[in-house]
Formats: structure tokens, sequence, C-alpha cells
């Protein structure tokens, strides 16, 4: 199929960019997104053009590296899967597709589609651990769990921080994100321990890097790859009245 | 503690409890309304003169004003943030799936403000002192504006904008405080649905039945 790319050109953090406008034409629908980013690169070096950056990595959904907002959908507009997952057989012959970086303050843009996503690693940073040796794996059974609460923890755990949540919502916050965190560890006896400390400094961190609030619109949850749920976010609000 | 007290969760926190306070206040506003459809002007004057002179109410009536000035003021100062959290927008727009009326809680929330000042020069500012009225005749004041047109469109405009915004309000101000359910959750955004339509519906019915009938 051929395809009109406008994708969001940027030299460096302190240029101005631009949308450039490349056609692609033979796209197969059986490639996944990047892979057509791939063949257009290929064919811009070939022309002696300099290629279109973006973040990658993995190439099967867990790492969280790749992220674009594709016609209005952080990672494209398929619902739980990353853009290293979409598949080009999702979009029409003769579609246009905008490109573009997640759009964010706190995630300032470094070169074409490539932002900065270093604060969600300063509001791990501030507490997103637990601060003991972990050792060996320990007995599974000396401390019981629950096991709605370690299927939840687990559901919160599997988040890859790859920023669609900041990138969907309009005010650009990082609720989902955080409280993600902060269930994983809240819901499970090991975590308790620093419970409150955890909340108060990854709040602080968020609030400090220029995140938005949470307008409770839903966006993060229905652009989540991982499907996060806004659950995780009122119980990060429960846990953050309980740590006063 | 400041930190704490001063973070975007314990403002939303602060936001919430002052909604749902001024939301508790509609139905009480409604009630005492509906005596306008009376013709008999005594029973509206009356339940205003008591509203205005009964000490419980006069002590309700500081923390409804705090309330509202807290709601405004934290709502202005987020939404502030929230503009500047995201310098650049998106060029191709967004297309993703959102609580509808969420994303104008700024503007319906200012239209009901500036409903808020009419409606604080017309009677309460009167009551107060601040300006020039009768503050023993509310009811022949509200039949006089009702039959304003002007004024009548600006009041129905308002109390649909209302509806707006405590549709998502009702329901946001649970998540907000921590309360979600798995049963309970839905029925309040059932109960938000039924209360954003029955509430400005309620205000609506009282000034058309002036406007036409009276």
């Amino acid at each position: 199929m051929d395809l009109r790319l406008k994708i969001w050109r940027q030299k460096d953090a302190s240029s101005q960019g631009s949308f450039e406008t490349y056609p692609m034409e033979d796209v197969s629908p059986e490639m996944s997104f990047l892979e057509m980013l791939d063949a257009l690169n290929k064919k811009l070096v070939e022309q002696g053009k300099e290629p279109v950056a973006f973040d990658h990595d993995c190439r099967e959904g867990i790492c969280g590296s790749c992220g674009m907002y594709i016609n209005g959908h952080p990672h494209g507009p398929v619902p739980a899967v990353t853009t290293c997952l979409l598949s080009m057989r999702y979009f029409r012959d003769g579609e246009t597709i905008w490109i573009e970086p997640w759009r964010a303050r706190a995630f300032p843009v470094i070169r074409d589609l490539i932002v900065d996503r270093s604060a969600f690693d300063k509001i791990q940073t501030a507490g997103g651990f637990i601060s003991v040796n972990t050792g060996g794996a320990p007995e599974a059974n000396s401390i019981p769990v629950p096991k709605k609460d370690s299927d939840n923890a687990f559901d919160a755990s599997i988040c890859i921080g790859c920023g669609a949540c900041v990138a969907a919502c309009k005010n650009s916050s990082a609720m989902l994100f955080v409280s993600a965190k902060i269930s994983q560890f809240a819901l499970l006896p090991q975590g308790r321990i620093e419970a409150k400390e955890r909340v108060r400094a990854m709040v602080e961190k968020m609030d400090e890097l220029g995140f938005g609030s949470c307008s409770n619109t839903g966006a993060c949850e229905a652009e989540c790859p991982k499907q996060i749920r806004l659950t995780n976010i009122a119980r990060l609000n429960r846990e953050y009245y309980k740590a006063f | 503690m400041n930190k704490i007290l001063f973070s975007s969760i314990s403002k939303k926190f602060v936001m919430a409890l002052a909604g749902l306070f001024l939301v508790l206040f509609l139905p009480v506003h409604l009630t005492i309304n509906f005596m306008l459809l009376k013709s008999d002007p005594g029973p509206f004057n009356n339940a205003a003169r008591f509203m205005a002179t009964f000490p419980v109410i006069r002590i309700f009536e500081i923390v409804l004003i705090s309330a509202l000035l807290i709601h405004i003021t934290w709502g202005i100062t987020l939404q502030i943030g929230n503009w500047l959290a995201r310098p650049v927008g998106y060029a191709g727009g967004s297309k993703s799936e959102t609580a509808f009326f969420s994303k104008f809680m700024i503007w319906t929330g200012a239209s009901v403000l500036i409903f808020l000042v009419l409606h604080f020069i017309n009677f309460y500012f009167i009551r107060l002192g601040l300006v020039k009225g009768n503050p023993e005749d509310f009811y022949s004041v509200a039949h006089q504006l009702f039959k304003i047109p002007s004024y009548a469109i600006i009041y129905l405009a308002c109390f649909a904008l209302l509806g707006l915004h405590l549709y998502h309000a009702l329901s946001s101000a649970f998540q907000t405080l921590g309360l979600n359910h798995r049963i309970w959750t839905p029925v309040v955004k059932v109960f938000a649905w039924i209360y954003a339509v029955a509430i400005p519906l309620g205000f609506a019915i009282i000034l058309i039945t002036i406007w036409k009938f009276r």
C-alpha cells in the first residue's frame, strides 16, 4: 500500500522542529510500524538525507523504548500494543499518517521522535524500590499473600514506563505511571514497610518535574499498551492520604 | 509538610471535598426555589429569611463560601499547571477515548462562576448590604429577573453547563478521594448522571414555569 507520512523532524533539543512529508510506496501490510520506518530510513540514507531518529530496543513490546504519537494516539490506533507491535495492516492504502513525539514539558524532545524520558527514572529513583538486600529467592509461602493482591500487584508491575499515559493525558499527567509503581509495592507485605515514605517522595518528585495533575479523563487507561487500570490511581490517592 | 499540603494530589483532595459540599447544597437551594412557584410570596421570603438568620445555617454559609473559594482557587491553579505541562500540542489532534466532559471542566466551571457573580449581585450582596435592594422580598426580585429574556437565557445556559460540570465532577470526586469499588463506582456514575440532569432541570422548570405562566 501507498502512504503519506507527516513526521516531526527536529535536529536537537534547542532547534525548532517542523513536519516533513514523506511518501512511502509499496508498504507491506505484514510490516510492523517500526519496520516501515526502517524502510523509510533506508530510503533516506540512500538519498543522502538524515534518517528519522526514533527510540526502539526489544521490538517485542516489553522494553517500553519505542513510543510515538500516531494519528492522535500514543502507539497508534490499536489498543494494548506498543508501536513496535503495531502492524501496518491497520492502516488504509493512501492514508496520511501523522507521527509525532510525546508532548510534555517533562519529556523534552531530544531529536525527531525521541524524547527524554529520564523524568520517569527520577520518579522511580525517588522511592520506587525496597531498601533491603533481596538475596536469594525466599521460600514462596513464608509470607502468605492473598491471590487477589498478588494478581493486582502483578498487573501493576507490568508497566513498561513507555510514557504513553503522559502522552495521552491532556494534562501530561504521570499519575498512571506513578500509581502502577506505587501499587506493585503497596499491595505486597514487603512493600508496606516503606509505603508512606515511598508515596510521599514519588509524588513530590512527580510534581517537581512538571507533570500535570489528574483530571480523571481516563485517556491514560485507554491508551496504555499494558492496560494499567485507573483503579491504581485511586489506590495511589489512598496511599497518599494514609501517608499524612 | 507544606509540600504534602500543596501537592497536586492534596489540592485535588481538597477540591473534591469542597466540590461535594457544594453539590450537597444544590438540592437545598432547589427545594427553596420551588416555593417561587406559589402565588403567595410568603413561604419563599420566609425560607430566605430563615436561611439568612438561623445561626446553624450561618455557620454552614461560611463553610459553603469557603468551599466555593477553595474549589475555584485550586481549580484555576491546577488548570494553569496542566496547561504549562504541555507547552506544545499535537498537530494530529487527540483521539484517545476519554470521559468527554472532563476535558471542559475549567470552562463549564467558569460559566457557573459567571452565573454565581450575577446571582450574588442580584441576591446575596443585597443581603450583605453591598448592593442596594430589598432583602425582605427576594420572591419579587426572582420573578422580575426570570421575566427578562436575556437573563433567562443566561440562566438556562449556565444551568445546562452546570449539569455537564456535575456529571464528571461527581464520579471524579470519588476517584480523587480514593473511593473506587467494583460495585459502587458504576452506581456512583449512574447517580452522577441522574443528579446532573435532575438538578439543572429542576431549576430550569421553575424559571420556564414563571416565564411562561406567571
